[in-house]
């Protein structure tokens, strides 16, 4: 960095932004675009996973098969969960922190900006490899996103191929994770104590831990699974003495860490938000990091919740039924916390704030389906049906990606310049809103009366809600392309230009930077002065 | 069975409240009433009570925490929605400036801590019943094969049953109905009975008698299927390699109809599972009449393998 920048980083006019395509992007190193990238990859991959999703709702909207054959059916479900976690939620979450976390702790970059290039152009390779699997002979895989042998190890060829874009995929949350730490414990400014960083860098701070735990033990299961399939080893396979169930518990030994990484990061651009427009600190912020960082180690030792048919020994039920009971309560906290911080504050409902009001209300109702699941002889009932679907639903769509959402809306101004159509984010917002309810509510009627998931076709009985569904679906659907619409309204086409604090009641560093803020921040460490930080002024 | 006493929390002075909570309740009661255990009914809301003992218990669970959700919501969504309406800048609210309330916070965190224990007790207690298979009166083999299921009558009343054994899978009707571009409507698939049985229907059910502990041992050939039947109370997986310990009662005569439930390949949808539950005596006949007819095959077998050796038929 030359001294010149050092001396005018408040200047956006004198940036050395690269010139060209290929320096701007391919050789990105810079924290902004390097998020930007995240974000458009992960807006394009809801879309395709929102096809699939528009696809299978099509095919249920009635009984009878009309459009898809139910093995494509079965691809579909598979590649829409894969593509929506690691396509859509994580990429989405990433690019939020390559943006945010240098702007909130003060940085001038991610601390390891080469490797955060080659963490994102891992993915759109990663993606055209599993998306170019739907066109392989035999088709993708088509096991669910679960991918249980044996019956995963009856997929063609392109098993071989969609377990190496997992592996991608995997190596890019690493290096992530590894980045977004190393930038959080050394990078931030003077005065930034971790217990006085923004919950958005906490909630990160922490899922970046859990991602470097969890992904090689997804990679280690993965290949099993290929070495089972190509090298006559027998992981996994009764008759050569192997075990089934040893997949299960390794797959969900990742896979329950997996969504809390979904949901941790949203926790913290809630929390970000709701003091915003309640115009109030956030209630209780050491509990919030704590809490955050209980249910991070809660969520280690609840894995086989996920497998309370599987005829487990009823001492490890009730142990991984406890330990999932208890996950309740930390996360009962946080929205106890948010609650109270809209207690008394003085509120505005902007769209940022309305998703945020959603997300706490939607969010808590999976949380109950949550609760009820976690009581083993009733999960009995509820497992691998359609109240499943529903309550992993209210988590990620109405959770997550409301989350997401929120924080798009909230930050946008700050990263353009420009307000985005505070008319068209109110629509979307309530045609989301609602939508997403007629979409997924009905989905624990369908459940609790006995139709299990993953079948394109149903008996009469389920018609009814399953058309009701399809519908909110489809108009959710839609929805999201006034989002689309609105996102490149205000990046090309919005003229107003916004100031550098965009919401009068947000604190933090990053709304000290002039919107948009200059493609290289802070080259010297930030002053932080009373009043800057949200959460515990450096002066007590 | 403890009922769990936990009645949804009405906030004070709030009317609408109460009365909205009974319309709740009384639209879930209705469609209990409408609901029938032994097959799902259109428009239907909630799980059936089911017509055994540990449905029954798994029902009582259910609903309990159902309430226990309710009455949380209640709190929290009331306090949300107060708020949202009473601290509004545009009605002239200033911000307070608390951040934090130790009582509150100890609280909040105690009483969901007292309600999960509410909750742990009577399922733990219903957990350990349901997974205690001794004392069975009648062992059924349930193996899972894609994409029907393959059922072996173990024994009966401390007696071994003898080659009662028969695969069962989709009927013949709902088969051809489900065929993409069929012209059938699915609609049209009923029982003798005119239950809309497509997509739940079996060429050969699993008979069993009635108020009498089955013990089902459930395994799978090829990859996991889900052995689920709702008005039992519980579904168990089927894993290749293992047998899943497990047992059920039917206290009513009647035709239960379920699916697989873990995602099996292709097919999936359409291995059904359908248990037809006989009184005893009528039980005790057709087991006869089942291990007669097995007895009679494996003489005509014989003879056949005697008359024509080297060239044994198949299966
Ligand atoms: C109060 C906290 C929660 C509890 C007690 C809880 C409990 C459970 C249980 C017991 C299951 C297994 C259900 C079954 O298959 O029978 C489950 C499934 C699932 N949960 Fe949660 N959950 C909670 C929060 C979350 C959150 C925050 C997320 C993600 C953002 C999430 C995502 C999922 C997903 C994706 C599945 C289904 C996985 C699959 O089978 O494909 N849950 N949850
Ligand atoms: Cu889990
Ligand atoms: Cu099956």
């Amino acid at each position: 960095m030359s001294t010149d920048a050092a001396t005018h980083h408040d200047d956006a006019h004198h940036d050395d932004v690269p010139k060209g395509f290929v320096h701007r992007w391919l050789f990105a190193t810079n924290h902004k675009d390097i998020g930007t990238m995240y974000l458009v990859l992960a807006l394009v991959m809801f879309f395709v996973g929102g096809s699939m999703a528009m696809v299978i709702r099509a095919e249920l909207f009635e009984p009878g098969l009309q459009l898809v054959q139910p093995y494509f059916f079965n691809e579909l479900t598979t590649l829409h969960g894969l593509i929506m976690i690691f396509g859509a939620i994580m990429p989405a979450f990433v690019g939020l922190a390559n943006w945010q976390i240098p702007l909130m702790v003060g940085a001038p970059d991610m601390a390891l900006p080469r490797m955060n290039n080659l963490s994102f152009w891992l993915l759109p390779f990663a993606f055209l490899l599993i998306l170019s699997t739907l066109f392989m002979p035999g088709g993708a895989v088509a096991g669910g996103w679960v991918m249980y042998p044996p019956l995963i190890l009856q997929t063609g060829e392109s098993l071989a191929f969609t377990i190496f874009a997992i592996h991608l995929m995997g190596i890019s949350s690493i290096m992530g994770a590894i980045n977004i730490i190393a930038t959080i414990l050394n990078l931030r400014a003077p005065g930034m104590d971790l217990l006085k960083m923004p919950l958005f860098v906490w909630t990160w701070l922490i899922t970046a831990f859990l991602l470097i735990a969890i992904m090689p033990v997804l990679a280690g299961a993965m290949t099993m699974l290929l070495t089972d399939k190509y090298f006559g080893t027998n992981f996994f396979n009764a008759a050569g003495g192997g075990d089934v169930l040893l997949y299960e518990h390794i797959f969900w030994f990742f896979g329950h860490p997996e969504v809390y990484v979904m949901i941790l990061p949203a926790f913290g651009i809630i929390s970000e938000v709701i003091p915003t427009f309640a115009r109030k600190p956030i209630f209780g912020y050491k509990p919030m990091v704590y809490a955050t960082a209980s249910i991070a180690f809660l969520s280690f030792i609840v894995w086989a919740h996920h497998m309370f048919t599987v005829g487990l020994p009823v001492g490890a039920q009730l142990f991984f039924m406890y330990a999932t009971m208890l996950i309740s309560v930390p996360t009962g906290v946080k929205v106890f916390n948010w609650v109270a911080t809209m207690w008394k504050g003085s509120m505005t409902f902007e769209t940022p704030m309305l998703f945020a009001v959603a997300f706490v209300i939607l969010f808590t109702i999976g949380g109950f389906s949550g609760l009820m699941l976690g009581l083993v002889p009733a999960d009995y009932q509820y497992h691998n049906s359609y109240f499943v679907v529903a309550h992993f639903h209210y988590v990620l769509v109405s959770g997550a990606a409301f989350g997401i959402m929120t924080g798009v809306y909230y930050w946008l101004p700050k990263w353009s310049g420009h307000m985005y159509s505070e008319r068209w984010g109110r629509i979307h917002f309530w045609l989301s809103v609602i939508s997403v309810n007629v979409l997924f509510f009905p989905m624990h009627f369908l459940g609790l009366a006995g139709m299990p998931r993953r079948i394109p076709d149903y008996n009469v009985a389920f018609a009814d809600w399953n058309m009701v569904s399809s519908i909110g679906g489809f108009v959710f659907g839609a929805s999201q392309l006034i989002f689309v619409g609105n996102i490149i309204y205000t990046v090309y086409f919005a003229k107003s230009k916004v100031p550098a604090r965009v919401w009068d009641g947000a604190r933090g560093l990053e709304w000290e930077l002039p919107s948009p803020p200059p493609h290289h921040s802070y080259s010297t460490p930030p002053e932080i002065l009373p009043g800057m930080l949200a959460h515990g002024d450096i002066t007590h | 069975m403890t009922k769990c006493a936990t009645r949804p929390a009405t906030a004070p002075g709030a009317h609408w409240l109460p009365r909205t909570l009974l319309a709740l309740t009384g639209m879930l009661l209705s469609t209990v009433a409408l609901a029938n255990p032994e097959h799902p009914t259109q428009w239907q809301l909630n799980l059936t009570r089911g017509v055994s003992p540990l449905s029954h218990d798994v029902w009582d669970l259910h609903m309990a925490v159902f309430y226990v959700c309710i009455g949380i919501g209640v709190v929290v969504y009331g306090a949300m929605i107060y708020a949202m309406l009473k601290f509004r800048k545009s009605k002239g609210a200033e911000a307070a400036k608390f951040t934090h309330n130790t009582k509150i916070e100890v609280i909040w965190t105690i009483i969901p801590v007292l309600i999960l224990i509410g909750l742990a007790w009577p399922a733990t207690r219903i957990l350990v019943y349901e997974n205690n298979t001794s004392n069975s009166v009648l062992t059924v083999k349930v193996t899972g094969v894609q994409w029907k299921w393959a059922y072996d009558y173990i024994d009966y009343e401390g007696q071994p049953i003898n080659n009662v054994s028969f695969i069962s899978m989709l009927a013949t009707d709902s088969n051809d109905a489900r065929q993409m571009d069929s012209g059938i409507s699915p609609w049209s698939i009923k029982s003798r009975h005119g239950v809309d049985d497509y997509l739940l229907n079996v060429n050969k059910p699993l008979v069993v008698p009635t108020h009498t502990k089955i013990q089902f041992l459930i395994t799978a050939a090829d990859v996991i299927h889900g052995f689920w039947v709702p008005a039992l109370g519980w579904q168990a997986d089927a894993i290749p390699g293992q047998i899943h310990d497990a047992w059920g009662e039917l206290d009513k005569p009647g035709t239960y109809r379920g699916q697989c439930a873990q995602l099996c390949g292709q097919d999936h949808a359409y291995m059904p599972i359908v248990i037809r539950a006989l009184p005893r005596a009528e039980f005790r006949q057709w087991l006869a009449a089942q291990e007669n007819k097995s007895r009679m095959q494996d003489v005509s077998r014989t003879a056949q393998i005697v008359a024509a050796p080297g060239d044994a038929p198949q299966g």
